[in-house]
């Protein structure tokens, strides 16, 4: 019966009991689910239509339909809910032995609500890798948005709240364009199904769902809902948002649009700006947006190349990217938790009373930045060896450099600023035993898929053959990550490394955040005072008009006189002669 | 990684004037990395293994299935990522000149709709 029932369907009813239990109850529960469901999908689901009806006479809705590339992500998703939980699962258990931090980071009242947001919001992201047809997708698009803003108004600042709106605008905007893709497509074509649709054949559609999957995957200029809301979200949440929504928009990407080569560029653009970015941010979780960006860009580069050595490597990516930078956010939200803090001017030292967490952090940081052994280095040389293979040179020079800037802000910076550098004097102990156990859980399944990549390449959607641990490959890799650190040490020894800053750097969020508000004023100003012009110059002429018409009838008006009976004879006199001076 | 241990040997001083509320009576550790001779040790462990990967590739070559063109000249890869690191760190800085805003541009909003 189970092997019908839709992933998202246990997620949502859990959501529901989780909602109305407390304490120990609430904590198997939040375990459970993602347990039960990923044993489940693991055992008895297989590729396949589980569920389907019909859907206005002409239409076939699809909820649940299983193949290789959906299952991939559903396993994934399964384990990113269970660990997320894992690490949430001290929510709402009071203060935190150890912890230094001014504000409490545990959720307080707020910790029902993280959990059923965080269950439904897994359950969204499960019902959109699902869905066979473009409704239901749009369906579970939406719910991502409206399920995971709770993740960001806990947070309980008018900063979050604010936040929070612009990010679902964003994405109701996003989901409003994939709907009207779809009808534009179902117009086209007559059908709904969610499959490839490439630009060529789908015309002005196939741009539409494009973009609409785009702001979700956070292409260049929509990218900032993501720089903006992770930092912005309590220290659990984030780990929550940076598994799902990136993700289902990748999976979309690569189901809809692979080979695609306006992608590659896309993709490299996006491997490659957020690097800078992330050199100068001062909060670290808005480094880890930014590497997000970076890592999503080289997804998407690999869906654009479309071979299925590319393709394997974007989705395999996608799936070592949400464990890893699972693992950062963790490691990050961690120190928020104990300290309250989160930017590299505040932090430093930590490594002397969270040994721990800042080991297993550096183990986060050697995955993502590719060190051979580690899970980075056998997902991504995939994409890497891709783009020689179909001689794409400089996307792979530019993406080599992207890998290098990886090192840097996300293998080096993050733990550095946040464990080491210059001593805080910030004394906080070790986060509580679950979030360690999650983050250990994260740690051992980046080595695991680093040094036995095979288990993971079986489960991918496409066939081929490719070893990543070849000599050189191992070698030139080290020599450009060793390198690379020899690099920052010299740029710190001389000096040359510019200092973390209590300052924000403009990016494309200025557009909506300062430029529209700032335009909608200015036009409003001009548009105001063309109105009390306008509105004054009606005013007057009528004044004007009113002042005449006194002048000649008011009481002292010529035309309002009465005149003499003398004075009418003269007139009629005059007329008279005019009259036959006329005639003559 | 340490550099900025070394340049700031005030680390292992900073028992001294701890965070208000940070601590909660905690002795204050002195740290490996507060020790300048481990530091120095660490580094020039770190610049032999850059060495070895030097050696490496004489003994080794370079030998991949799909080569790429440009990566054929002798140290490309060691090369790309230190040069790498200095061109992403030189671009940034006029990057910050032209970018950088107080913390809180914006929630301000009215007296700086010039900027």
């Amino acid at each position: 019966m189970l092997s019908s029932l839709p992933p998202f369907a246990l997620f949502f009813i859990g959501a529901v009991a989780v909602g109305f239990t407390k304490g120990l109850p609430r904590k198997v529960l939040v375990l459970a689910i993602p347990l039960l469901g990923g044993l489940n999908l693991w055992f008895n689901v297989d590729p396949g239509v589980h569920l389907q009806f019909e859907f206005l006479g002409e239409y076939t809705l699809t909820p649940f339909r299983a193949d290789k590339l959906s299952l991939l992500f559903g396993y994934l998703f399964h384990l990113a809910a269970f660990l997320g939980f894992l690490y949430a699962l001290h929510l709402g258990d009071g203060d935190v032995d150890g912890a230094v931090a001014e504000e409490d980071q545990t959720g307080g009242d707020k910790a029902g609500l993280q959990h059923v947001s965080a269950m439904l919001y897994a359950g969204s992201a499960l019902g959109a890798v699902f869905a066979g047809d473009f409704i239901t997708l749009f369906v579970f698009w939406e719910l991502l948005a409206l399920t995971s803003v709770f993740l960001i108004w806990a947070r309980n600042s008018e900063r979050s709240y604010a936040t929070g709106f612009r990010y679902l605008i964003i994405h109701v905007v996003s989901g409003v364009l994939l709907l009207s893709g779809a009808l534009m497509l179902a117009q086209r074509t007559g059908s709904i199904e969610f499959g490839h649709v490439g630009l060529d054949d789908a015309g002005l559609a196939g741009w539409v769902l494009l973009i609409a999957f785009g702001i979700k995957a956070g292409f260049p200029l929509a990218h900032n809902w993501i720089t903006e809301s992770y930092p912005e979200s309590t220290p659990t949440g984030a780990v929550f948002l940076s598994a799902f929504t990136t993700k289902v928009a990748v999976y979309a990407l690569a189901r809809s649009f692979a080979g695609e080569d306006v992608l590659i560029y896309i993709g490299t653009a996006m491997t490659f700006f957020p690097i800078f970015y992330a050199v100068l941010e001062n909060d670290l979780r808005r480094v880890l947006g930014y590497s997000m960006i970076n890592q999503i860009g080289f997804m998407v580069a690999g869906i654009g190349i479309g071979t299925a050595l590319a393709v394997n490597g974007a989705v395999a990516h996608a799936f070592a990217d949400v464990i890893f930078k699972g693992l950062l956010f963790m490691s990050i939200g961690a120190v928020m938790t104990m300290t309250g803090r989160t930017k590299g001017t505040d932090l430093g030292g930590l490594y002397k009373t969270m040994p721990f967490t800042a080991t297993l952090c550096i183990v986060g940081a050697m995955a993502i930045s590719a060190f051979p052994l580690f899970s980075s280095f056998v997902t991504k040389s995939m994409i890497m060896v891709a783009a020689i293979e179909e001689h794409h040179y400089i996307v792979w020079l530019f993406m080599l450099f992207a890998s290098a800037g990886v090192l840097e802000h996300a293998g080096i910076k993050i733990p550095f600023f946040s464990f080491f550098a210059h001593d805080s004097g910030i004394r906080a102990k070790e986060p509580p035993k679950n979030m360690l156990v999650a983050m250990s859980i994260g740690a051992v399944l980046c080595v695991l898929i680093g040094v036995f990549p095979g288990q993971l390449y079986a489960l991918l959607p496409m066939e081929m053959d490719f070893n990543p641990y070849d000599t050189t490959h191992v070698l030139v890799q080290l020599q450009l990550l060793c390198f690379g650190a020899l690099g920052f040490i010299t740029l710190m020894k001389s000096g040359v490394y510019p200092d973390e800053k209590r300052a924000v750097h403009i990016d494309a969020e200025i557009l909506y955040r300062k430029l529209g508000p700032w335009l909608v004023r200015k036009v409003g100003g001009v548009v105001a005072r063309i109105d009390t012009y306008v509105r004054a110059s009606v005013l007057e002429l009528v004044a004007s008009v009113l002042h005449v018409a006194a002048r000649a009838h008011g009481p002292v008006g010529p035309l309002a006189r009465s005149w003499p009976t003398g004075s009418m004879v003269l007139w009629v006199a005059i007329l008279l002669v005019a009259y036959l001076l006329f005639y003559l | 990684m340490s550099a900025h241990d070394e340049r700031r040997p005030d680390g292992g001083e900073a028992g001294q004037g701890p965070r208000e509320g940070a601590g909660h009576g905690h002795k204050q550790p002195i740290g490996w990395m507060d020790k300048p001779d481990f530091v120095k040790r660490l580094f020039w462990a770190f610049y032999v293994i850059c060495g070895v990967l030097i050696v490496a590739e004489i003994v080794f070559g370079k030998a991949t299935e799909h080569p790429h063109p440009y990566e054929g000249p002798f140290g490309f890869y060691a090369v790309y990522g230190f040069i790498s690191f200095w061109f992403l760190v030189l671009l940034a800085k006029p990057m910050r000149k032209l970018l950088i805003r107080s913390e809180d541009y914006y929630e301000r909003q009215g007296r700086d709709d010039a900027e």
